[in-house]
């Protein structure tokens, strides 16, 4: 096990390295140059220009931009951002617990939902349970994540008023009630296409577990359906599902762009917007190697735990 | 009594079959005529006949094929102009003139919809063409001559699955502006991953069979192997992979253009218009359900197609 652990991290790390030889080179090839806001800004004299572009060590050989460039990513330093004049990494920092808030209130809702519309959707396959959340599991997938986010404000937040548009507090507020007020609808909007996609992978996953010879034993021996299902086919039906959510990180972090501009959230996907706009391209460097890092580790916890889950996988 | 055996190709030679079943290529009937076997048929017309049985997958068949001609013919069903302007009525509510209501600047929203539509379309079928076309490429390179260039591309496709592609492409287009070339062209370039990884494990598996031996040892080139030998087994894979492709690419673009970065406003596509329609969302809803619910039953549509497509295409199942 602990080689199968060591194995995969050390997979990991070429791949993170890659990523910030990735995001260098695409540094490098904005249009005019890393400083090119500078560059472009006429009131600075040549001598001012020199200093900044010493400073942001563009004066150095490609090379060494380059090794400083990951050293510098390794120690947690990103740059200083060109709007905000302020090291990334911080400006990251200050928004970035709030993405995570999003997203894990997206993760708990989405498994929960999932777990229990597939689980009793395979209770009693083509019946009108399974039907209708089959159906509407295809709904949730075409649909367009920022379109539901924008259906769900419509309806409940302006038309109804029974839950605040956008934002993450009241500008009065403060509460734990008032962040889940708010919490709600882009929870819900984020959470959508994995309930959509995971539910009916846990319906299949669990129908293929019911017809398993085990089930039939346990169910001779006299337990309970209950205990049968809990005890049994719950484990073995969430095993794959693991896998799934780790795949599907990356979609989170395109909902919570989506997502986050729409309710105005003020997160990680909503900075990268702004960032966007006004082309601050060391924060949105930051953010996409930051991103990149997020789906690898995603990736490698998925991986870790399904060898927690199912130990045959490790013995390769 | 009457033997029967109706020729077809060796059995295991996939070269004009569908992947996988290595049941014998031959029926041996020994009984009274009335029971001879029927002739054989291709594997398209089977995965027809069970494409046809799927209700979901004929109306998705129905709709998307309504929808494109009805993009298709927008010049002639639509009532009026992309851009044309109705200076008196703008943001104006459904009305008898404006079935779905005009937009900010006054143009109608039916028909700019029909209009957003071709461009909409076009840029999915795109994107998902060109990621097929270098899937294909990749999958057949590396499972084909395997070696450091298979590690190689696989490492590349690990390493272009880590990136988070909404935030890449979205630095591009602001970086070097869009077009709807552009953003047919880099949507399909990060799209192909997953058939690239098909391709090459079907390839590996499928070199090592006999009738590749068989077809290299009288001589037949690589190029040919691949063409006629190998290719025809992934038809499926490549087939329910690009129709998935249209649906993915399809939302793709309309995030992009949601967020302004996409194809630019003044050619409409149904993303775009959820992206002018935002500010006014409150007092003209249908601006923004309209395209958004043609979006969802587009994808749902073609989603219904691809995966009755995989069912009827799957050598597993029943004919």
């Amino acid at each position: 096990m602990l080689r199968y652990v060591a194995r995969r991290v050390l997979e990991s790390i070429p791949l993170l390295l890659g990523i910030a030889v990735l995001s260098f080179i695409f540094m490098q090839l904005a249009p005019g140059g890393p400083d090119a806001l500078f560059a472009r800004n006429g009131r600075m004299s040549a001598e001012q220009l020199a200093a900044i572009r010493r400073s942001m060590g563009l004066d150095r050989p490609p090379h060494e931009q380059l090794l400083a460039w990951i050293t510098n990513i390794f120690q947690g330093d990103l740059g200083v951002s060109y709007s905000q004049f302020r090291p990334v990494s911080h400006v990251i920092a200050e928004v970035f617990p709030n993405t995570v808030i999003l997203m894990a209130a997206g993760l708990l809702i989405s498994l929960v939902s999932a777990l229990v519309f597939g689980i009793l959707a395979a209770r009693r396959p083509y019946g009108i349970f399974d039907n209708v959340t089959s159906f509407l599991s295809y709904f949730g997938l075409a649909m367009p994540v920022f379109w539901f986010g924008l259906m769900l404000q419509l309806l409940f937040a302006v038309r109804l008023g029974w839950l605040p548009s956008a934002g993450m507090y009241s500008p009065d507020g403060g509460s734990t009630q008032d962040l889940l007020r708010h919490l709600t609808l882009p929870a819900l909007t984020i959470a959508i296409g994995s309930i959509a996609g995971w539910s009916r992978y846990v319906r299949s996953s669990t129908l293929e577990q019911l017809s398993q010879d085990y089930v039939r034993s346990a169910r001779s021996k006299g337990l309970t359906e209950r205990r049968v299902m809990t005890g049994h086919v719950l484990r073995n039906s969430l095993i794959p599902l693991v896998t799934v959510v780790g795949i599907d990180v990356p979609l989170y972090l395109t909902g919570a762009v989506l997502t986050e501009t729409v309710f105005s959230w003020p997160g990680m996907g909503r900075l990268f917007y702004d960032a966007l706009t006004v082309r601050d391209y060391p924060v949105l460097m930051g953010i996409l190697v930051l991103g990149a890092a997020l789906i690898i580790i995603g990736n490698l916890i998925a991986d870790l735990v399904y060898g927690l889950l199912d130990p045959r996988i490790t013995y390769e | 009594m009457s033997l029967e055996v109706s020729a077809k190709s060796t059995p295991g030679d996939p070269g004009n079959r569908l992947a996988g079943s290595a049941g014998p290529g031959f029926t041996v009937n020994t009984v009274a005529p009335d029971l001879i076997a029927k002739p054989a048929r291709s594997p398209w017309s089977i995965a027809y006949s069970r494409f046809r049985r799927s209700k979901l997958a004929l109306f998705g068949m129905v709709i998307i094929t309504l929808m494109t001609l009805a993009t298709l013919f927008a010049g002639v069903i639509a009532p009026y102009g992309e851009n044309e302007i109705d200076l008196f009525n703008i943001t104006a509510q459904p009305s008898e003139a404006h079935v779905l209501g005009t937009d900010e600047l006054g143009r109608d929203e039916l028909s700019r919809l029909l209009f957003g539509g071709r461009i909409s379309l076009f840029v999915a079928v795109g994107a998902a063409l060109i990621s097929t076309l270098i899937g294909i490429v990749v999958g057949t390179v590396s499972g084909f001559y395997g070696g450091w260039i298979d590690t190689l591309l696989m490492r590349f496709v690990d390493l272009m699955l880590a990136f988070p592609a909404i935030f890449l492409l979205l630095i591009m287009f602001a970086m070097y502006g869009s077009s709807v070339l552009s953003v047919v062209l880099f949507l399909g370039v990060f799209s192909w991953m997953w058939l690239a990884r098909v391709i090459r494990g079907e390839f590996k598996s499928l070199k090592e069979r006999d009738f590749v031996e068989a077809a290299r040892s009288i001589g037949v080139p690589n190029g040919i192997i691949i063409r006629r030998h190998l290719l025809p087994n992934v038809m499926a894979a490549i087939i329910v992979s690009t129709t998935l492709n249209i649906a993915y690419a399809m939302l793709s673009e309309a995030a992009l253009s949601f967020l302004g970065f996409g194809v630019p406003p003044e050619t409409p596509t149904w993303g775009n218009m959820l992206n002018t329609a935002r500010p006014y969302y409150v007092t003209v809803p249908i601006l923004a359900i309209a395209p958004g619910l043609t979006l969802t039953i587009a994808v749902l549509a073609i989603s219904f197609v691809g995966d009755g497509m995989r069912d009827a295409l799957d050598p597993r199942g029943r004919s």
